[in-house]
């Protein structure tokens, strides 16, 4: 192979700036999640020591089970994301085969129509969402939060899905269609397993962004019961703000089930961005 | 000869997106922009043309405020301009060497900030660069810069780029992907055609790599702008609606949430809220024309 490209000096430099890198990006995680398990003392005294027999303590994690609601939290992001994520992909989905599928009056503007919300944030109409869900009376409920994120996730959705679903064969389709399936039936039994990869790619994307949402939590669902579980840790951190202990162990819990996620699904993330979905 | 029968199932397929876009995104946009224009007299609304607009633009008290918003926007902006997307870039251009080990490990490991909240962000940071706790002035002790530390995110002059930095550090992942997913496209016979002709190393980067992947960075630029122009979540956590100290980390999203929902005794506005989304909507839309329009079209893509 060629040499020119690979001496060892600069394989050395590359590995240390990537570790460098490495390290910055991980450090404060790191420093967060060993000092949420220490006792107050020794945060302060020896805050980058891993925690030991001596420091270790679950004090400041008590205090967020007994004063924070943090499953009740935890259950209502759940929720929201969930439901926002099938309603981006069911929707997406066929609105993506109609385009892809159809030739009809209107296609294109219809394609271009619902691309327009890819570059323009949902969050400029923010005075008249909120007004328009008082008047629904949707305010305070985890509805609310679904029809936003569906509504946020849906122009890049149908523009990623109806990429894949044109590449889907139509002879396969058409076999279906002389068989006599409807084309229900074709888009349901049909073609939607065959994107399914894609659909994976789209709800990752869409994951993130959304379980990690402040505003529109804080403006539409600031309840107790319908807080969700970045708001809820923000508010939660807002009032402890002197319990480092608490604190610390409150972002710890943020921070975990967000990595836990990440660890399940990353290679589907990274497979997804440099598979050039977000052209 | 009868015409060809309706196609009810493209309306059915399309239905469903079509309206919960229209009506909780498309919709409220524009209404957003009508209300800009009117004002509330005595519980009632009444339509008031562009007066909104001109008290944000020329009204000493709103306008000190808007300017300064803005300006820290753009700031905020450039740093993510100058910092986010060059080291972006570095890294992927390490991370795609060809036969690089672990290469996949730095990958998921320097995207990981980039998928955690705001709020975790904001207060890991608060915590870090805290003089209470101390960790970022021993780190600076132990390698004999101590007298650089300051409360950084308590100073004025301080307290804007630290965020703007924050925020450099949180979504680097995002440019790093995108390029590296680009620069993964670039052919191999196109790099050993240019070893042949003697282009190695870092000259192969800026001759060869770097004009291919430009359409990339045009992208990756375009959605800094949105972001930034959009943001408000890591300035809320770590400063709260303030935007403390003095305003000094205030951009366009702290203002318009302040001015519409109200702080302290001041009640909150959402006309002139809905005034500061349709200034905001504008410089969107201004930075994506140029982009589309201006960018865009004149960048030279090569056929690989």
């Amino acid at each position: 192979m060629n040499k020119a490209r690979h001496n060892p000096l600069n394989t050395a430099a590359m590995h240390g700036a990537l570790i460098l890198y490495t390290l910055i990006a991980l450090f404060p995680v790191f420093v967060i999640l060993i000092n949420s398990f220490k006792s107050r003392r020794a945060i302060f005294r020896e805050p980058l020591a891993l925690p030991s027999a001596d420091s270790f303590s679950l004090v400041g994690y008590e205090t967020v089970m007994k004063q924070g609601d943090f499953f009740l939290y935890f259950q209502n992001s759940m929720i929201v994301t969930v439901a926002s994520l099938f309603f981006v992909l069911l929707f997406g989905a066929m609105a993506a085969y109609a385009l892809s599928e159809y030739r009809f009056k209107g296609n294109l503007v219809m394609g271009l129509y619902l691309a327009l919300g890819i570059m323009i944030p949902i969050r400029i109409g923010t005075v008249a969402i909120l007004e328009m869900m008082v008047a629904t009376g949707l305010v305070n409920t985890l509805w609310a939060l679904i029809l936003v994120y569906t509504a946020q996730g849906l122009p890049l959705a149908v523009f990623i899905l109806s990429e894949f679903m044109r590449q889907v064969s139509d002879d396969l389709k058409n076999a279906g269609r002389i068989d006599g399936l409807s084309e229900y039936t074709i888009f349901f039994r049909l073609v939607l397993p065959l994107v399914r990869p894609a659909m994976a790619t789209v709800a990752v994307f869409n994951m993130i962004p959304i379980w990690n949402d402040l505003w529109f939590p804080l403006i539409l669902a600031p309840a107790e019961e319908t807080k969700t579980l970045t708001l809820g840790s923000q508010v939660f951190i807002g009032q402890f703000v002197t319990d480092w202990n608490a604190v610390l162990s409150a972002l710890s819990m943020a921070i975990l089930p967000v990595l836990v996620l990440y660890v399940i699904f990353s290679r589907q993330l990274i497979r997804g961005i440099t598979s050039g979905a977000v052209k | 000869m009868n015409r060809p029968r309706f196609r009810w199932h493209i309306v059915v397929f399309l239905a469903p997106a079509v309206l919960v876009y229209t009506a909780v995104m498309i919709f409220p946009l524009f209404n957003t922009l009508r209300l800009a224009l009117y004002t509330e007299v005595d519980q009632s609304r009444v339509f008031v043309g562009l007066q909104n607009f001109q008290t944000l633009f020329f009204d000493p008290i709103w306008s000190e405020q808007f300017w300064n918003a803005l300006g820290n926007n753009f700031w905020f902006f450039l740093i993510h301009m100058l910092v986010q997307n060059p080291i972006g870039i570095a890294l992927a251009a390490l991370l795609s060497h060809p036969r690089l080990r672990f290469a996949a490990l730095y990958r998921s490991a320097i995207f990981i900030p980039t998928i955690l909240s705001f709020v975790i962000v904001g207060f890991a940071w608060k915590l870090i660069l805290s003089p209470i706790w101390g960790i970022a002035p021993s780190m600076l002790d132990a390698i004999g810069l101590k007298s650089l530390f300051a409360p950084w995110l308590g100073k004025e002059e301080y307290a804007l780029t630290t965020l703007a930095l924050i925020s450099v550090w949180q979504f680097v992942g995002i440019p790093m992907m995108l390029i590296y997913a680009a620069l993964l496209t670039i052919p191999e016979e196109i790099l050993e055609a240019g070893e042949i002709d003697g282009i190695t190393g870092a000259a192969a980067f800026w001759k060869i790599k770097l004009p291919l992947i430009l359409p990339s960075i045009g992208i990756i630029s375009i959605l800094t702008f949105v972001g930034n122009f959009n943001a408000f979540d890591l300035i809320y956590a770590a400063q709260g609606a303030l935007a403390g100290p003095d305003f000094s980390t205030d951009i366009l999203g702290t203002f318009m949430y302040r001015t519409f929902f109200g702080f302290q005794l001041q009640l909150g506005d959402p006309h002139m809220g809905s005034a500061i989304a349709g200034a905001m909507f504008a410089i969107i839309l201004v930075g994506v024309c140029i982009y589309l329009f201006g960018i865009q079209t004149r960048m030279r893509r090569y056929q690989l």
